[in-house]
């Protein structure tokens, strides 16, 4: 079984975004860029399929600027096994960014694509649900664990109110949450190695996906700055102001 | 313009997200129409949602395919229905989550996530960034699909209204899924995202037992719920569903009060819009005093005894 994980580039999660002043969006200009924490997740579960023997071939997959090609460095260095970039210098929306695995899919034919629930950057958690109704396939959302068993998996996911499990037919989409596994980090030689891994660029017109946006983003600003808080000396202040609010 | 509301229930009663979801519909613009989809017992969730002011017809789907809202199975039903509605709206709980993109994509529209407000039928705004920035979306589509932020937007009053109820059925999905079985967490506490009081412990409390020791009493004398950091959370004290932040729960009640809680910019997106925040913290640079109405310096081991005693 082949698996498939798309990886996105995102402003590093240790950086405060700055969004620029003519509302036009978040300033990414010599910003820290990163592989977007719920894909290194997947990555980490598709090496660990791999390990236990149950999956035989890792495809790193992103779509974006030539710099993610840096993305799916890491991918490879950790453990996939070759990289696809699909190289466009437009920001694509969940819906296109589906197609395009979508038609990846039809190619590679993989067991399991495994993709982050969101990215950090847009927020959306979408892309993989999408996926799923793309192809027509089960989905398992914010996974927290996954276990392969035979011809079926067997999804762990967090809801709101506990835990659920449920039971997918392969080939399935599942998408990771924070709590599926920690992910490793990639050793100086396995990031040499990394290197001379295989990495295909194509475009989304290789996929005849149209890539242009549904969504147009008008204004970007700055969310309402809270009011200065008042520090108060001891407990005593703290619960005269807390009666005051009428708490207690 | 007639909107479609996707109810969240279990069976007897609408969540209390759906009435927020509500709201956001009526502010639309046009008709409210609730989809009440579930097993045999979904006829009481019906049944209330027709009580929900502000809703004009309530669409039941009986059938035990839709009754774990597993979304291979409810999404091709919400397609079927969706040539008579302009706008598609779910609460952006983890059901709705999981369901929605289904549905768009399936339709072949572009979803709107987790919006916070409505300028106009086709313009929203939603917070991007872990909500450090707030973005102005337009909507080309034929159709609107959203996800909607319930603590952005006012409940619906849950009585009042009378709307008819009609039965509608739909597809079924393929049958590669099943719903194996849910370990729900019990507690007899508010609902986290519904509370109007939080208590929230982070990675200071050490361990599970003296998060239980310090922030419990706190939370039971005051009724509030509990929440944790991320940080609390990974290290085991307390189970996943507790967390708040980006990549937990979004909450906004009137008092939120953080316990040993840094304030890193993930747990904020998860708080910062409640309306008084409490910090107690001994760090007295802790970045969660940047947004705290109320700030504590001082070691939480004596201080938290110390105000559940006072308070």
């Amino acid at each position: 079984m082949k698996i498939l994980v798309p990886v996105k580039r995102v402003i590093d999660y240790n950086v405060k975004p700055r969004v620029k002043a003519d509302g036009s969006g978040v300033d990414l200009a010599n910003v820290k860029m990163s592989m977007n924490p719920f894909c290194e997740i997947a990555v980490e579960e598709a090496i660990r399929l791999k390990e236990a023997g149950k999956a035989e071939e890792i495809i790193a997959v992103s779509i974006g600027p030539a710099k993610a090609q840096e993305t799916l460095r890491t991918a490879l260095a950790m453990g996939a096994d070759r990289a696809i970039l699909v190289e466009t210098d437009q920001d694509v929306e969940p819906l296109a960014v589906a197609k395009i695995l979508k038609a990846i899919a039809e190619e590679e034919d993989p067991g399991i694509v495994m993709l982050g629930k969101q990215a950090i950057d847009d927020d959306s958690n979408q892309t993989g649900q999408m996926l799923a109704a793309l192809m027509g396939r089960p989905q398992g959302t914010f996974a927290s664990k996954v276990q392969i068993d035979g011809d079926s998996v067997s999804v762990t996911r967090e809801v709101d109110g506990g835990l659920e499990t449920v039971k997918l037919d392969l080939p399935a989409v599942i998408t990771t949450d924070l709590r599926l596994n920690e992910p490793r980090y990639a050793s100086l030689p396995n990031i040499m190695k990394a290197k001379k891994k295989p990495l295909d660029t194509k475009t989304p017109d290789d996929y005849g996906v149209d890539v242009s946006p549904r969504l147009a983003m008008s204004n970007v600003s700055e969310p309402p700055v809270r009011q200065a808080g008042e520090m108060v000396e001891d407990v005593d202040a703290l619960v005269a102001k807390l009666k005051a609010l009428g708490v207690a | 313009m007639t909107a479609l509301v996707i109810a969240e229930h279990n069976g007897g009663e609408i969540a209390e997200a759906t009435l927020s979801t509500v709201t956001a519909a009526a502010q639309l613009g046009g008709d409210v129409h609730v989809l009440v989809a579930g097993g045999d017992d979904a006829g009481a969730a019906a049944g209330a949602a027709a009580q929900i002011a502000g809703v004009a017809k309530v669409l039941r789907a009986v059938d035990a395919a839709y009754a774990h809202q597993l979304p291979e199975n409810v999404a091709p039903l919400i397609v079927s229905l969706a040539d008579s509605y302009d706008a598609i709206l779910a609460p952006a709980t983890t059901t709705g989550k999981n369901v929605m993109p289904r549905v768009a994509a399936l339709l072949d529209v572009m979803q709107v996530s987790d919006i916070i407000a409505i300028e106009s039928p086709t313009t929203f705004k939603r917070p991007i960034y872990a909500g450090n920035a707030i973005a102005t979306v337009e909507s080309s589509d034929s159709k609107r699909v959203i996800t909607v932020r319930t603590t952005a937007f006012e409940k619906a009053e849950a009585t009042g209204g009378s709307a008819s109820v009609d039965e509608v059925s739909g597809p079924t999905g393929d049958g590669n899924s099943e719903f194996v079985k849910l370990d729900a967490v019990e507690s007899d506490r508010p609902e986290l995202t519904g509370a109007g009081i939080i208590v929230s412990g982070g990675r200071a409390l050490k361990d599970g037992e003296t998060f239980e020791q310090y922030i419990t009493p706190l939370a039971d004398k005051l009724g509030a719920a509990i929440g944790a950091s991320r940080a609390a959370v990974d290290a085991g004290y307390v189970p996943n569903d507790y967390q708040v932040g980006q990549t937990g729960k979004i909450v906004a009640p009137e008092v939120y009060i953080a316990i040993g809680i840094s304030g890193a910019i993930q747990h904020l997106a998860g708080m910062k819009d409640s309306k008084t925040i409490v910090a107690i913290n001994k760090d007295p640079d802790a970045p969660i005093f940047q947004v705290a109405d109320i700030g504590l310096v001082a070691d939480l081991f004596n201080a938290v005894p110390e105000l559940t005693e006072k308070l």
